[in-house]
């Protein structure tokens, strides 16, 4: 019941603060996003979990089923329930959502409870993607999240936001449209084989290879043509080069604490997605494309890091280094080894903080001095020691300074990676994807240099002084996270391995 | 519950009670206004015109949930002879004209503020939905010909009822001239029909039709023709081009029911007659109507949906998407062949067009909603609405998303049920349809969100000031926009009845 009611908690909240007038509505949706919050970090404390939730002996913990619809011969169930995939992503949804209502505090000036209204509207659509384990639920969920976001960059977002929202939101639908279609290829494909659309019985009927032709066609073509659809879905959305077009519009025009949501938690559905379906349902057709899909996750970890290094604007140099953190993670899932799958879900959960760091860093600086632009500041560090601080903290964390989460992750990933027998090459692939921390190292070591250190000098007429307290706080916050599991991966990395370690084990020989 | 069946319980004519209810109050209606005809206690109108829809709904959902008419309490109820017959159809259908009735004439309180011949406006109203339902209970062609005229002639006076508005006069004429033409062609099928296989009883067409008749080729004219007589009431290619003109000049609540009501009238009767009078297997050699619905419903869903994606006002938007939707719905009985489950393919229509009648509704009375207000029709008129009205353009905001398909309410859910529908036929012509209904819904989803741009994002351009806030439509606007949300996760709730609905009719 405890996800049902985390999310219908939020769905209530997100109701009471569209109603509350615009001058408390920034409190109370602070407030009120605090039991999410709690009551997620409860439930990790409580989580009882085994395995995957997709295969089979698994046992996911808070698990219902309950009757919803029935679709000809298929029952869909509202069914939810956690692992140890989806229960960090949960906790991280909550945090980040919190933090980030706290930090639009300041930027955020107008229909402000319209904007509070829809980013707590968009967390229990967020909570949902995470738990749903049916598919017409999880589709439902995953839908639901591109409506709020869809507002809220083109309500609050900065002078181009229009044009940005209306990208956002296309791309992203034919996406949904395409990984539609797929799935249902793979559904029809099953035929009476399976009686529900749950995910599991999905992706043990598909395991166990029961998929027919459909029309002629054979299974393996069909079962092709669904994985490249679906991947293709979850490639935009990731985003993996060359689908990765709508993030540098959407990241720039979006209002920072939006950005922190977007490079945070959005960025991870997709990953989440490929995770749950290509990378488990369709595990033998993966490893039969590993050395393509690595070489998309090496050009993106590199051309991401490359786009970023010829950036001028700070927030454009942070969210074209998410498309190369999110290139590891794809790197992670291929190799198909129990690090690396379990790496790349940890540093999911891991650049969900960092990158929420480097936003709010970079919006606490744009919140005094009105731009974003490296070469309109020098010596920040002299006027706003504090967000100075932190930002270089960050900076090193994305790096992968050790005993900071982004190190753990990357470290899993790499050694992974390098082990994978799935790829050919594996350590040539690892090799050149490492290379990228050098690019990552080279453009904010060059960001910071040119904007916190040196000369005090500001293009602006604002006049700045130190940020208010309502705006360091969450970065503080997210800081000890990002270090806390840099110390103790284990916090969540645990759990992690126990529900990833039956997925390196899949598409050996077995299936159609 | 009662098990409303049989005599020692309540007498067979009380299936009637919905439809009887609607008359009386049109009737009471009539009454009121003679003993005052200054139209000067308009919330005593409305409160009648209200309260008969209301009653209505509520003794259709309690016979639904009884399961008056249904197999497990005795199969359908025949009155008149046969010529009415009240099943599980027959009511869910009367459940949709209700609920938008009610809608309607709740909306319509604010909209006709100071307006003349309230009373008839209302009555008309009333009468309409009285030959709707009866339409869904008609089991003959005779009588299914008397609910049709019932409900249509109602309908030319409402679209025209801005008496002094030039647009709303001429949509009135054209809706008449084409609705006259079309009940003619519909008559002469009708005759056609008698003339090949001597009855008009539906179950009894079936019969004849199976014992072998001579003349089929008479007989194939005369289905055809009836089929046109169908498109013309479900707006449907090739007797669409009433629809835009009349729903654009027509005050906005009657759209909301021409657009709803009346089209969902339209399709059961279309349902009845083509499944129990001809049945596929019996009149296959003569004509393959399902091919014939299959080719209706490509073009009508891809006709409606390009046209509307033109458009520049948003009611005539809402018009063309409202022919799109109509091709949806043609599906459930495009796709009745092959290894269809005939049932569940009639029940996904007949659920698109329960959630349909709730979202467009809804959009139609955000127009009225809009209109009262005095903004502009176009697109740019609702630039920055939001600003002023942030609750009825949530409202607006989930119909849209809903009628394009995005799961914020059940019209996700009905048209994944109608793409399930087809692919349970698993036909070439099958295939084609979910196709079809793929892409136009992607199409749509463009121009509905225009509107939904324009209301959000867009800064105001024209000066207008929202003052009031009118109490009966915002009510209608919020109440449907709730109902459709709340389809989303209760349509497990309404989609058993309209499969077990369908599937007694096979």
């Amino acid at each position: 019941m405890l996800v049902e009611l985390l999310i219908l908690f939020a769905l209530v909240a997100a109701g009471i603060v569209f109603l509350v007038p615009d001058e408390y509505a920034g409190q109370s949706a602070a407030v009120l996003s605090l039991v999410p919050v709690g009551v997620s970090l409860w439930m990790y404390s409580i989580f009882d979990g085994t395995g995957n939730a997709l295969l089979e002996g698994s046992q996911p913990a808070f698990e219902t089923i309950t009757s919803w619809v029935t679709l000809g011969p298929y029952a869909i169930s509202w069914h939810v329930g956690l692992d140890g995939v989806s229960m960090p992503l949960v906790v991280l949804t909550t945090l980040l959502t919190t933090l980030a209502i706290v930090s639009a505090w300041t930027p955020i000036d107008e229909r402000e409870s319209q904007f509070y209204g829809l980013v707590l509207f968009m967390q229990a659509a967020l909570i949902g993607v995470f738990a749903a384990l049916d598919f017409l639920l999880w589709f439902v969920f995953w839908e639901a999240v591109l409506v709020p976001m869809y507002f809220l960059i083109g309500v609050w977002g900065g002078p181009r936001r229009k044009y940005a929202a209306i990208k956002f939101f296309v791309y992203t639908n034919v996406a949904s449209l395409v990984l539609f279609v797929g799935f249902f290829t793979l559904v029809f494909g099953l035929g009476d084989s399976i009686s529900t659309l749950g995910l599991p019985a999905i992706a043990q009927a598909l395991n166990a290879g029961q998929l027919g032709s459909i029309g002629g066609v054979s299974p393996s073509t069909v079962k092709l043509a669904a994985f490249a659809a679906l991947f293709f879905g979850f490639a935009v959305k990731v985003p993996v080069v060359p689908f990765h077009t709508w993030l540098p519009d959407a990241h720039v025009e979006a209002p920072t604490p939006v950005s922190v949501l977007l490079a945070g938690v959005l960025l991870k559905m997709g990953t989440y997605a490929l995770l749950r379906f290509n990378f488990t349902m369709l595990a033998d057709v993966a490893r039969a494309n590993a050395e393509l899909i690595a070489i998309f996750a090496v050009v993106s970890v590199i051309y991401g890091a490359l786009l970023a290094l010829a950036q001028k604007d700070l927030k454009r140099i942070v969210a074209y280094s998410s498309i190369s953190s999110m290139g590891y993670v794809i790197l992670g899932l291929i190799a198909f080894t129990p690090h690396g799958v379990g790496g790349a879900t940890f540093q999911m959960v891991s650049h969900g903080l960092i990158s929420g760091l480097m936003f709010m860093a970079v919006g606490v600086m744009y919140n005094e001095t009105h731009t974003r632009m490296i070469g309109d500041m020098s010596g920040m560090a002299d006027r706003m020691p504090v967000t100075a601080g932190v930002f270089v903290a960050a900076a090193f964390g994305y790096m992968g300074l050790p005993l900071m989460s982004g190190f753990a992750a990357e470290v899993l990933v790499f050694m992974g990676a390098f082990r994978s027998t799935t790829i050919s090459a594996a350590p040539l692939f690892t090799g050149i994807a490492m290379f990228g921390i050098v690019i990552v190292a080279g453009y904010l070591l060059r960001a910071m240099q040119k904007t916190l250190f040196g000369p005090f000098r500001l293009e602006t007429d604002y006049d700045i002084g130190r940020a208010p307290f309502q705006d360091v706080a969450p970065l503080f916050v997210l800081l000890a996270l990002v270090i806390a599991l840099g110390v103790a991966p284990d916090l969540f990395y645990t759990m992690i391995q126990d529900a990833v370690f039956e997925v390196t084990a899949l598409g050996l020989g077995g299936g159609a | 519950m009662i098990p409303l069946q049989t005599a020692d319980t309540l007498p067979d004519w009380a299936a009637l009670a919905p439809a009887v209810l609607l008359a009386v109050t049109a009737l009471a209606l009539f009454l009121i206004d003679s003993i005052d005809p200054s139209d000067e206690s308009p919330g005593l109108l409305a409160g009648v015109a209200t309260l008969g829809p209301v009653l209505a709904m509520v003794v259709t959902g309690w016979y639904l949930v009884a399961g008056t008419g249904m197999p497990r309490t005795g199969g359908a109820i025949e009155l008149f002879s046969g010529q009415l017959v009240v099943d599980g159809m027959s009511l869910f259908f009367t459940f949709i004209f209700t609920s938008v009735s009610a809608l309607i004439t709740v909306a319509s309180y604010d909209y006709l503020s100071g307006r003349q011949n309230q009373a008839e406006y209302y009555a008309l109203v009333l009468l309409a939905a009285t030959g709707m339902s009866v339409m869904a209970s008609a089991n003959s062609l005779a009588t299914a010909f008397v609910a049709l005229e019932l409900s249509s002639l109602p309908s030319y006076g409402l679209v025209a009822y801005l008496k002094n508005d030039r647009g709303s006069v001429e949509a009135g004429l054209k809706y008449f001239l084409i609705g006259a033409v079309s009940s003619a062609v519909l008559a002469y099928g009708i005759s056609l029909i008698y003339a090949s296989s001597g009855v008009l009883q539906l179950p009894a067409i079936a019969g004849v039709l199976a014992a072998g008749i001579d003349n089929t080729g008479v007989l194939g004219v005369g289905i055809l023709m009836v089929a046109g007589g169908f498109a013309f009431k479900t707006a449907s290619v090739p007797f669409h081009f009433w629809a835009p003109e009349a729903y654009e000049g027509a005050p906005a609540p009657v759209s909301a029911f021409l657009s709803s009501a009346s089209k969902a009238a339209g399709f059961v009767l279309a349902f009845r007659i083509f499944v129990t009078a001809f049945p596929l297997d019996v009149v296959a050699g003569t004509i393959d109507w399902a091919l014939a619905f299959t080719v209706l419903a490509l073009v009508t869903m891809t006709v409606g949906n390009f046209a509307a994606a033109t458009q520049d006002k948003v009611k005539r938007m809402l018009a063309y998407s409202s022919i799109g939707h109509a091709g949806y719905a043609l599906i459930g009985i495009a796709v009745l062949t092959g290894t269809a489950d005939q049932g569940y393919a009639l029940g996904a229509s007949m659920l698109h067009l329960f959630v349909y009648g709730f979202m467009n509704t809804g959009a139609f009375l955000f127009v009225a909603l809009v209109e009262y207000w005095g903004v502009g029709r176009t697109f740019e008129d609702y630039n920055g609405l939001a600003k002023q009205a942030p609750v009825a353009c949530v409202a607006m905001t989930v119909f849209l998303f809903s009628l394009a398909g995005l799961p914020i309410g059940g019209g996700a859910l009905s048209k994944w049920t109608l793409l399930s529908a087809t692919a349970s036929a698993a036909t070439l012509g099958a295939w084609l349809l979910a196709a079809a209904l793929i892409v136009n819904s992607a199409l749509s989803l463009f121009y509905y969100s225009r509107v939904v741009k324009a209301m959000w994002l867009e800064d105001p351009t024209g000066d207008f000031e929202v003052t009031s806030y009118p109490t009966g439509l915002y009510a209608a606007v919020v109440g449907a926009a709730i109902v459709t949300f709340l389809l989303l996760p209760a349509f497990g709730v309404v989609s058993g009845t309209a499969f077990d609905a369908a599937a007694a009719l096979f």
